[in-house]
């Protein structure tokens, strides 16, 4: 426990920016996702906004300026207080993805690019438990690690001005889903027909950070039957609890 | 019930946003310049979340269906009730049939009408302001019906007030943003000694800057971003991040505008000049 050394800046008068160490890796996840919750447990909610991503985790005030000297004294003894806090349940969610070449609009690409076939790409896809590390760009788009080296790709060199609802994508050492339509540079591979967000849910996104994700493969008649579950919103999402 | 009979270039509803969804990938949206809506708000008596609509570049006509008093305020563009020419920062008694109109774009670029207890829009996730998707639409459209309450105790105690005007200012103060020193002694002189001008990709998410800073080859982990952060690309292009944009991004965030100066770059519009203070 507390075994990084963390530095506090602010970021602005509003915002306070603290930084682990600059890798992507669990251990410090963990350590920031801690932080979090003992964090919670001291910043009033209607006013603090804790924004976590990689190895950073960003605090947001509402109102009055933040003073910073006061404030980041107070987080380094936060810090590295012993106090215990209850952990919030983390889950692994398990995600349908249909890789027909219809979504999979750049799977052929990719197949040439990385001499890979199609099957090979999907059992490398759907193998990793990825890490939800941040959510950010767009409602509900989760930043997602451990995509298997043999699939990383670059970007496309052009960004299509229209991604569509649900298209899942590689790009570098990244894999996601994008929650809406919208323009983007990664490769498409699939679709997933399940809703990442939702504003008439409770917490409109399911998802936080620290939990993990598995892609499996489905047909195109399952893949129908899950898109029409969850427009009504019957379809019921595969998940489990993660040892703390 | 306000109906909109033409709608304008771009005119949304806004308030101060959605304070909640950051973590989740939301933008905070709101009123891109808070200093003139917040005033408006107070001449009006309401509260400070109270609804307006954001009028940008070119205004609608409206019509109002029921009374209310008004304030218009931001940007200048010669607005008219019933044809006779009114000014902004003024409560206006508006009776059922009147219609407001716009005219040239005088000053700024972003206009603002507020009414008494503001408008009363469907709220999503604690905010009205309009972003899409997570309001159906993204902005108002011609035939549009915005509702509005009608309070007929409503006695103004103050008709105008003088005000403070951002529209005429150029610099934008700003804080050191948390890459600020990965800049190197070329790329300060070029941040803190040149005019810059407004490029024509700018808009409620993003304002993009023409003049380009050195490249850099920096490359960071993906990261909170705020209203107001300043982002360098690779390349030396200079975003700053408004209140439609993106939580998180992964440029150098270079600097951090102060929230007068987001109020004020807010009224700016392509090829509009600006330049950088360090506070």
């Amino acid at each position: 426990m507390n075994s990084y050394p963390i530095s506090i800046r602010p970021f602005g008068r509003h915002a306070v920016l603290i930084e682990w160490p600059n890798e992507v890796a669990k251990t410090i996840l963990s350590d920031i996702i801690r932080y979090k919750a003992l964090l919670r447990n001291h910043l009033d909610p209607a006013v603090w906004e804790l924004v976590p991503a990689y190895n950073s985790l960003t605090l947001i005030k509402q109102d009055t300026p933040i003073d910073f000297s006061t404030f980041s004294e107070q987080l380094k003894t936060w810090y590295e207080t012993e106090e215990e806090v209850a952990s919030k349940d983390h889950f692994l969610w398990r995600l349908p993805v249909c890789y027909d070449l219809d979504f999979g609009i750049d799977l052929a690409e990719v197949s040439e690019r990385m001499q890979l076939s199609t099957n090979e790409i999907i059992a490398l896809h759907t193998k990793p438990e990825y890490t939800v590390y941040g959510i950010g760009f767009l409602p509900g788009f989760m930043y997602l690690g451990g995509l298997d080296t043999s699939l990383e790709v670059p970007r496309r060199a052009t960004p299509r001005l229209k991604v569509a609802r649900g298209a899942v994508g590689v790009a570098a050492r990244q894999t996601g889903i994008y929650p809406q339509e919208s323009p983007g540079g990664w490769n498409i591979i699939g679709n997933c027909p399940i809703p990442l967000f939702d504003t008439e849910k409770k917490p409109p996104c399911f998802v936080n950070v620290g939990d993990r994700i598995q892609f499996y493969a489905i047909s195109r008649a399952a893949y129908q039957l899950c898109m029409i579950e969850g427009e009504v919103g019957i379809y019921k999402i595969e998940k489990i609890k993660l040892d703390a | 019930m306000l109906k909109v009979l033409k709608s304008g270039f771009f005119t949304t509803v806004q308030d101060l946003g959605r304070l909640k969804y950051r973590s989740m990938g939301v933008p905070v949206s709101g009123a891109m310049d808070d200093y003139s809506v917040s005033k408006l708000n107070m001449i009006l008596e309401n509260e400070p979340e109270a609804a307006v609509l954001e009028i940008t570049m070119t205004g609608p006509t409206v019509l109002f269906e029921t009374p209310t008093h008004i304030a218009l305020g931001g940007a200048e563009m010669s607005a008219t009730l019933n044809n006779q020419p009114i000014d902004n920062h003024r409560i206006y008694k508006v009776n059922e049939g009147d219609i407001l109109s716009y005219g040239r774009l005088e000053k700024g670029f972003r206009a603002y009408l507020a009414v008494k207890d503001g408008f009363s829009t469907e709220s999503v996730l604690g905010s009205r302001s309009m972003f899409s998707p997570i309001t159906p639409k993204s902005h108002i459209q011609d035939g549009s019906v915005v509702p509005y309450d009608v309070n007929k105790a409503f006695e103004p105690k103050i008709s105008a007030y003088k005000v403070d005007c951002l529209l005429g200012e150029t610099v934008l103060e700003v804080y050191k943003g948390p890459e600020f020193s990965l800049l190197n002694d070329r790329q300060l002189e070029q941040l803190f000694g040149t005019d810059f001008s407004v490029a024509k990709e700018n808009n409620r998410m993003a304002y993009q800057i023409n003049e380009l800073l050195a490249e850099h080859r920096f490359s960071m982990l993906t990261s909170a971003t705020l209203s107001g952060t300043v982002q360098l690309t690779p390349k030396g292009k200079l975003i700053i991040l408004m209140k439609d944009g993106q939580t998180t991004g992964g440029y150098p965030r270079i600097l951090q505008l102060s929230k007068r100066a987001i109020a004020i770059l807010s009224q700016k519009k392509s090829k509009d000049k600006i330049g950088f203070k360090l506070l």
